[in-house]
């Protein structure tokens, strides 16, 4: 009998040392004459516990982390395979309590299967939305959408099915689905997951949107900070065109739908979707004045749908379960879940799908442990590099657009970045104008100019000259920078310097009047 | 282990072939390049131009506007190491200032034997597991300076 174990292949487990762990597993097995299936499958999310190694059993999975090298010859002598009494043993996978007080939707089979195995992919509920979607019309699928509620993952949470509507509203002879994996904010790795962990979910997604709104065409634009996933995301493109999910017929249905994926050229920008969109005509990367919407007047002069890797790999689910299900988790006016990523300084980091509507609180407590230096949270930045910074005071909100906006924060694509109170705020502030000041496309001056101006103020404050009139400045910059402004780059930079600025001033100098 | 590259021409005019139907395919072209020499070349520019039907100027702006493509030749390694929020959250400045004086090199730049060029990259995924850097193509986490130093001791000893 083969005996079956898991080590991802997810590139934060590789970093971790995931390889060396399969080969060592593999290695050991056979010095004992053990038949050892290894199948590399995508992150559970809990990296305080990668390398994961998880155990195939009759009754589920049996999880043991972190695995080093050498743990493996005591793996064996604990005749793990069978009953897994090892130190490192955690119990059933699914009954880990960070992933059990989960609401894994998106995520559901990201770990579970093999990113790489159309089969596995079928096997645990793959392409059934694809194949509702070829009995709907393209009008079905997008009320469908619409109806759950879904808003773009990406960071602007604009309703997908609004945007999907407008697109199909559109006569063209040619549409594009393009997906933007570009997922530049510092603490997100939820689009990651998916491409290494589950890329077909992704691919199905597409092929919905494909051909809801009549497309036939589709780029997927991956960061080239992410070689794995997006060596991943070709491998699957390949297997998927190889059986009849891609192509020109797709399942023999008739339609068509061609996918690529494409590399980007690091550059923080090229996430903004016009700047994307120039990116792959072969451009630099410069905003496009909006209108016209990339819905009308997208890739190529065509309609074209952009979606985040989260937006549309929530589309199959959608589709095979219905508008209501998805509905019915989350809270006011943000439905389903979100890919919460707890990053920086905490304890317990990972991926944290959860319905909308728990506190900012709890996530990080609950779940994330406070800190991983052991020393109190001090500052949170949710939401990315234009996200606010928020303090203690902010730590009840709870995580949904509104109740976030409210507060002059954004939820963004979910990612939460933590810091200890040795982090300086003022640093921290300059920083968000520094890096405003490297990744600006330079159309406009306030952005292009202003920030390299904040970064000079912030240091002058900082070197205690004249602090008064520098920090009415700063808040005049900011002012600059947020109305003149021709996307979220420069009108947002001034989020995470005033919310730092606001509640953090005793970083900015000793009793400052400000 | 470094592999001969191919020569530059040879490099040039594969990645031009190969690509210059695809709609959109200067980025393309410049991975294709790049991915085969360590750089694009400057000799590069009028051979795309040309094939594409831009000016220089463009090619040239393009090459110039993307944070991954370098005009000069890197060393035989290029070491990213993360500067964002996340990574800065775990000692990330540490790490850096530690790599530039290590190295005796400054970001965008080559280490005197030509092993290693270092740059700085604003986010790799690994967010929960800081600081993060990635050698080539290659990830590392929790990278602590001495890790740093093992790590590139060994890249600067398999020449
Ligand atoms: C400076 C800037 C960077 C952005 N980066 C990303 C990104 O990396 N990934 C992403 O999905 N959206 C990013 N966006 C948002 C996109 O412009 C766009 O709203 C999104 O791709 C739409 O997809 P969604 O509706 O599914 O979220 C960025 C926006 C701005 C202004
Ligand atoms: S705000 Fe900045 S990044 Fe955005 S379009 Fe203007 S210059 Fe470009």
């Amino acid at each position: 009998m083969t005996a079956t174990v898991y080590v991802p292949r997810d590139s934060t487990a590789l970093a971790l040392g995931a390889d060396a762990v399969a080969r060592a597993l593999a290695a050991e097995a056979e010095r004992r004459g053990i038949s050892l299936g290894i199948v590399r499958n995508g992150s559970r999310g809990l990296f305080w516990l990668e390398p994961l190694v998880e155990v195939a059993t009759p009754s589920g999975r049996l999880a043991f982390g972190p695995v080093s090298v050498d743990d493996v010859p005591g793996l064996f002598e604990a005749d793990f395979l069978r009953h897994g009494a090892h130190r490192l043993c955690l119990g059933p996978t699914e009954q880990i309590p960070y992933l059990q007080r989960q609401e894994r939707l998106t995520f559901a089979r990201v770990g579970r299967i093999d990113p790489l195995s159309l089969d596995d992919y079928l096997a645990h509920d793959g392409y059934r939305g694809l194949s509702q979607a070829l009995d709907w019309s393209g009008a079905r699928i997008v009320a469908e959408v619409t109806e759950s509620g879904l808003r773009g993952r990406g960071g602007a949470a604009f309703p997908t099915g609004i945007k999907w509507q407008t697109v199909q509203n559109v006569r063209a002879n040619r549409k594009y689905v393009v997906c933007n994996a570009d997922e530049g904010d510092s603490g997100t790795f939820s689009d990651r997951m998916i491409m290494e962990g589950d890329p077909f979910m992704l691919i199905e997604g597409m092929t919905i949107a494909a051909i809801a709104v009549g497309a036939t065409e589709g780029y997927v634009y991956v960061r080239s900070e992410y070689p794995h996933a997006y060596s991943t995301l070709q491998q699957a493109i390949s297997l998927a065109e190889a059986r009849g999910y891609l192509g020109d017929d797709i399942l023999g249905s008739g339609r068509g739908f061609h996918l690529t994926a494409r590399k980007a050229g690091g550059a923080y920008i090229c996430g903004e979707e016009t700047a994307l969109l120039e990116s792959l005509e072969g451009k630099r990367g410069i905003v496009r004045a909006k209108p016209p919407l990339p819905a009308v007047h997208g890739l190529f002069g065509q309609p074209t749908i952009v979606n985040n890797v989260v937006s549309l790999a929530s589309v199959p689910l959608i589709v095979e379960r219905g508008a209501a299900f998805y509905r019915d988790y989350g809270s006011g006016r943000s439905r389903g879940s979100l890919a919460f990523q707890l990053a920086g300084n905490v304890k317990y980091g990972g991926l944290v799908e959860k319905a909308f509507g728990l506190t900012l609180r709890e996530l990080l407590y609950e779940y994330g442990g406070g800190t991983a230096s052991g020393r109190p949270i001090r500052a949170v930045q949710v939401g990315g590099p234009l996200g606010a910074y928020l303090g203690e005071a902010q730590f009840d909100t709870p995580l949904d657009y509104e109740a976030f906006a409210a507060i002059g924060a954004m939820l963004g694509h979910g990612g939460i970045v933590v810091f200890d109170d040795s982090v300086d705020m003022a640093r921290q502030a300059r920083f968000a104008m520094e890096f405003c000041a490297i990744e600006s496309c330079g159309k406009c001056t306030p952005c292009r100019i202003g920030s390299t101006r904040g970064v000079e103020v912030i240091d002058r404050i900082a070197e205690g000259t004249d602090r008064p009139a520098q920090t009415a400045l700063l808040r005049d910059l900011c002012d600059v920078m947020l109305a003149g402004s021709l996307c979220a780059m420069g009108g947002m930079t001034p989020y995470p310097v005033l919310s730092a600025l606001d509640r953090f001033p005793e970083d900015f100098g000793p009793r400052d009047p400000l | 282990m470094t592999t001969p590259r191919p020569s530059s021409a040879d490099g040039i005019a594969t990645a031009i072939a190969a690509h210059r139907q695809m709609p959109g395919a200067l980025l393309p072209i410049l991975h294709a390049i790049q991915d085969q020499l360590g750089h694009v070349p400057p000799e590069a520019v009028p051979l795309i131009a040309t094939a594409l039907n831009l000016s220089r100027a463009e090619v040239h702006g393009v090459i110039r506007f993307y944070h991954h493509f370098r005009q000069q030749p890197g060393g035989d390694h290029t070491v990213r190491i993360c500067r964002a929020e996340a990574c800065q959250a775990r000692g990330a400045d540490a790490l850096i200032a530690h790599a530039k004086r290590a190295l005796a090199c400054d970001f965008h730049d080559t280490t005197a034997d030509g092993t290693v060029t270092l740059e700085p990259v604003f986010c790799l995924g690994h967010c929960a597991c800081g600081p993060a850097l990635m050698v080539d193509e290659e990830p590392h986490v929790q990278v602590t300076p001495a890790r740093f130093d093992a790590l590139t001791q060994r890249l600067r000893s398999g020449k």
